[in-house]
């Protein structure tokens, strides 16, 4: 019953999603954050997804490939007192683009929300499909 | 008398598995919105239910000894079909085909595309999911008005 398969992609989707709307609370947490546990400057960080096969050559699921970072160059401000400032004054900052986030974040919810959907109705016809004959 | 009962129902049978796996093509479409480079697939509906009844429907599949016929794939052209040198070897199921032999296609590319090669337009697929699992309920609906028409006929009340 194919039914069945589509809880298995529309699962897969919403943990990729999750995954990805985890990167973007982490990105946004750190966009102020100067320093960091690994002792370098945060970078911002984005999930690739990827399609993953199935049995039946209809149905493809989703999960997260790798995690990547942002390579585009980190922030400088001027800030003097700052205990991390360099011997010119300038501290390092993450190159989180908020806005951007913002954007993803919206973006993944949605994605959720529209696989969630997806399952409901799923659930909906198989229930139909068990009360055939009644 | 049960080959009777079985011809009566065959073809919203046959109906209602085409709608339940166009369906999951439909919701891996969803599923994949965001997946670079995916390519939007779907069937069409039309042919392959023609096909799937011409052939007998997917109750009537060819035997899998059968070396001439991929797995699951007896309605698709032989064109199709994997070539195996023995008998032993494992057929597979040509990509493309489904469990009841029906071609996926790939979906005409958007008006506007993604930057990252996905083609899934979420409001086309939004819309025939909506769709398909309207008609798969209607589907549903009919078995059920022939199954009490059956009934019927047996208890002859």
């Amino acid at each position: 019953m194919s039914l069945f398969n589509i809880f298995n992609v529309a699962g897969s989707a919403m943990s990729a999603q999750g995954q990805r709307l985890n990167t973007v609370a982490s990105n946004i947490a750190n966009a102020d954050s100067a320093t960091s546990s690994t002792g370098q400057t945060y970078r911002a960080k984005q999930v690739v997804f990827s399609a993953v096969p199935t049995a039946n050559p209809a149905a493809a699921g989703v999960k997260v490939q790798q995690v990547v970072e942002d390579q585009s160059p980190l922030k400088t401000h001027y800030d003097p007192k700052h205990p991390q400032a360099d011997e010119k004054g300038y501290v390092t900052m993450p190159n989180v683009n908020v806005v951007e986030e913002m954007v993803n974040m919206i973006s993944a919810s949605r994605s959720y929300q529209t696989n969630v959907e997806t399952m409901n109705a799923a659930k909906t016809m198989l229930l139909k499909t068990l009360t055939l004959g009644q | 008398m049960i080959g009777k009962l079985d011809e009566a129902l065959r073809f919203h049978q046959t109906a209602l598995s085409l709608r339940a796996e166009r369906q999951q093509a439909l919701a891996s479409n969803i599923a994949n919105a965001d997946t670079p480079n995916y390519k939007a697939r779907d069937m069409d509906f039309n042919s392959a239910l023609s096909r799937a009844l011409s052939k007998g429907g997917p109750a009537a599949k060819p035997a899998a000894s059968s070396p001439s016929l991929v797995n699951g794939a007896g309605f698709q052209a032989v064109a199709n079909a994997l070539t195996r040198t023995s008998a032993a070897h494992l057929g597979g199921t040509p990509s493309g085909v489904t469990a009841s032999g029906a071609q996926l296609l790939y979906r005409q590319t958007a008006v506007q595309g993604n930057i990252d090669g996905n083609t899934v337009d979420m409001d086309v697929e939004r819309n025939q999911f909506a769709d398909n699992a309207l008609r798969y309920e209607a589907g549903v609906t009919f078995v059920n008005g022939q199954i009490k028409g059956l009934l019927t006929a047996i208890q002859g009340q």
